[in-house]
């Protein structure tokens, strides 16, 4: 009985053995999927649904370059990752592509041996405010009490922040996470800090009405996200940064998935490069011409993925702030496709 | 209380009260049992001043922890509902097990095929509870197992017979945790009874291939042989091969359970007495004959205990495997509680979790308390 159990799974260890052959697009296209290293579960970045579907800011990324590459976005197949363990799956060539809020740093881009795509996501240490106090920007928090966790990073922040422009605060030292919400949440303090993200988690999870509370748009510290890959395969990287690209200039273009299908005949040569009517990205990039066009159909430009996954249609209901276009104050910018 | 076994002497009066049938039957009975109940009492919980506070203690504890546990749990509990209804009760929210179980029990499998994973596990416990069954252990019980866990790859991956294919990236829950628990105890127990007869071995370079590899398993932490199996071990393999990590962890699991299985096989093989060693010798048993004969069905039938308190440890192990990103059921019902609306219940996912693998533990227990038994009945005297 044993060995029959042994054999039947020798039989499952011949399953995956793909030959990368060349370079990792041409891997890609040769076994016909995209593997993505993703987050275990971290909602609005990439997490299972109730229907165990992936979702999130980070899925669509890894969405619209299947998009890319194979014309259908659902070519995926996910690897969730622990934070340990993100950095060895890409370098051992277990996955194609990290899209897994990783903070792009000097040290990751150089020592580690990857190579970042364009932002994604600017996160970043913010504060959280009652809106009742009518608060519009961080720079009005002189004198107020702030709940801390004592001998953090997250402290240091704030106190370099409140130095810096010469104000004052009261720290509420706490020792633990749930405490200082609660302690906010009851009103011991005027004002809690955290990464923009997190806090836009912990309004939705934990506030009595998430509605009362407002995340103010100024950003102590930096945490940009991007999706990362290997380095040393320059055509992949290229690939994966005008993907993201797209998804930002689709967006400036006033392209949508649902009106998509109609620009498709606009004369604008922007819009005419963009989905491909002008022939030449798409041969650059080593993809169909229409590359573009099919991460806008199936996946959307940057602002719905935003609105979807983080933004207003979604639980986190974050604002677009330092995420929004360059045209409406934002740091979202996408070099011409052309 | 009234589960302890009772007193001898309470066995010595019930017989005594047995052999008056003159009594009026039921209501004496009934006075009779609790005046016992109250003797046995105040033999055992009041016997000195120390046992009567003791006692004491212990009820108010009692009186204090189970009534809210009850009231939280189940009176002002909220079974169906939004998150809203259950932030405005008091009690648990078991709404989130209902809003999310299947996410819990299948992970990411295809929503509208998870019907294949649930039958898959239906037909693999079902097959476990048969296979405990003595009467079964016949040769046709291995045709059945091979049948069904042909049926189960079937229903698991599909790709014939209509079914879609679902490769195993997509696989979470349940079926991961017994999948990975079940076949790295079934596959650590052969391996760890020839560790254990190589750690006794007469030829040096097994003994020392033995002890090495039971101490450098021993050694070290499970999670750092998960972590060497999923993150390290890929490093080494040359550039586009790949060994599925589902795979991978399977193989580290089974490798360190078999080593420390092999120390408990050790000890029965040192329990049984040398004069069956040097009877069997004197038969010409050759080696193979005397251990599998002789030897081993003594030695493994005296260690059951430890063996199972292995094999539920590597249950509960399992659910380490989240480090290295598989979707068991534990990781499944962390996820579960990442949707903001939800968070604040994370308690009653883990309370349900918790119970999950209470109930699998509890039952390999009690399955090998039968056992040992069952299989030691002719040592009785």
């Amino acid at each position: 009985m044993k060995t029959l159990i042994s054999a039947a799974l020798l039989a499952v260890a011949a399953l995956p053995a793909a030959a990368v052959a060349g370079t990792t697009l041409d891997a890609v296209k040769q076994k016909g999927y995209l593997q993505c290293g993703v987050n275990l579960g971290l909602y609005g970045f990439s997490a299972p649904d109730e229907k165990g579907k992936w979702s999130g800011l980070d899925v669509d990324v890894c969405r619209a370059v299947a998009a890319a590459v194979f014309g259908d976005a659902e070519k995926v197949k996910y690897t969730p990752l622990s934070a340990q363990q993100r950095l060895p799956a890409l370098q051992s060539g277990e996955i194609d592509l990290l899209a897994r809020n990783t903070t792009r740093t000097l040290s990751r881009d150089t020592a580690n041996g990857l190579n970042f795509a364009p932002i994604n996501f600017y996160d970043g240490q913010a504060f959280m405010v009652s809106a009742k106090l009518g608060l519009k920007s961080a720079k009005e928090l002189n004198g107020a009490t702030i709940c801390v966790l004592p001998g953090t990073t997250t402290e240091q922040n704030v106190a370099d922040y409140f130095r810096a422009n010469k104000m004052q605060f009261k720290p509420v030292v706490i020792e633990k996470n749930e405490e200082m919400h609660k302690a906010f949440f009851s009103g011991r303090c005027d004002a809690i800090s955290s990464d923009s993200s997190q806090l836009a988690g912990i309004r939705a999870a934990e506030a009595p009405n998430p509605a009362d509370y407002v995340i103010l748009p100024e950003q102590v510290s930096k945490e940009p996200l991007a999706p990362a890959v290997r380095q040393g395969d320059e055509e992949w990287t290229n690939l994966i940064t005008w993907t993201v690209y797209a998804m930002i200039q689709a967006e400036e273009l006033g392209l949508n998935s649902g009106n998509i299908d109609a620009a498709a005949a606009s004369p604008n040569p922007d819009v005419k490069r963009f989905v491909g009517a002008t022939p030449g990205n798409g041969k650059a990039l080593g993809v169909e011409e229409n590359w573009a066009f099919n991460i806008v159909k199936q996946v959307g430009n940057y602002g719905e993925s935003f609105e979807r996954n983080v933004g207003a249609q979604s639980k986190l209901k974050l604002a677009r702030g330092v995420n929004g276009l360059h045209t409406a104050g934002g740091l979202m910018y996408s070099p011409p496709l052309k | 209380m009234s589960k302890q076994p009772p007193s001898p002497q309470l066995f010595a009066s019930a017989a005594a009260f047995e052999e008056e049938p003159s009594q009026a039957a039921i209501p004496a009975a009934f006075g009779r049992n609790s005046w016992k109940s109250l003797g046995w009492a105040k033999k055992n919980l009041f016997n000195t001043r120390l046992n009567t506070v003791l006692t004491l203690a212990c009820l108010y504890f009692l009186w204090r922890t189970i009534p809210p546990m009850v009231e939280w749990a189940l009176v002002n509990a909220t079974w169906l509902g939004t998150p809203d209804e259950c932030r405005a009760a008091t009690g648990a929210c078991w709404a989130i097990i209902v809003e999310k179980h299947r996410l819990i029990f299948f992970g990411t499998y295809p929503y509208e095929q998870q019907w294949r994973p649930f039958a898959a596990c239906l037909l693999f416990v079902a097959m476990l509870a048969a296979s405990g069954y003595r009467p079964f252990w016949r040769p046709w019980l291995a045709a059945a197992w091979v049948a069904t866990l042909t049926a189960m790859g079937v229903l698991m991956w599909g790709g014939v017979f209509g079914l879609t294919l679902v490769e195993n990236d997509k696989w979470g829950g349940l079926p991961i945790t017994l999948m990975l628990s079940v076949f790295s105890i079934v596959l650590a127990f052969p391996l760890a009874i020839l560790l254990a007869l190589g750690r006794q071995s007469d030829l040096p370079a097994v003994k020392a291939l033995c002890v090495g590899f039971i101490e450098l398993m021993r050694g070290v932490p499970l999670v750092s042989v998960l972590f060497m199996a999923s993150v390290m071990f890929p490093l080494f393999m040359p550039d586009g091969v790949v060994v599925d990590k589902l795979l991978r962890a399977l193989a580290g699991l089974t490798l360190f359970t078999a080593a420390y299985l092999a120390e408990a096989v050790r000890g029965g093989l040192q329990a049984v007495p040398k004069g069956q060693y040097e009877a069997a010798d004197a038969l010409c048993l050759t080696y193979w004959q005397k251990m599998g004969l002789i030897i081993l069905p003594q030695a493994l039938r005296m260690v059951i205990p430890p063996i199972v308190n292995q094999f539920i440890s590597c249950f509960k192990d399992t659910s380490l495997v989240t480090i290295v990103g598989l979707y068991d059921l534990l990781t499944a019902a962390t996820v579960a509680t990442t949707d903001p609306e939800w968070r604040p219940f994370f308690g009653e996912v883990y309370v349900f979790a918790g119970l999950l693998f209470w109930g699998f533990c509890y039952s390999m227990s009690r399955y090998s308390q039968w056992l040992e038994v069952a299989l030691n009945r002719h040592n009785r005297r």
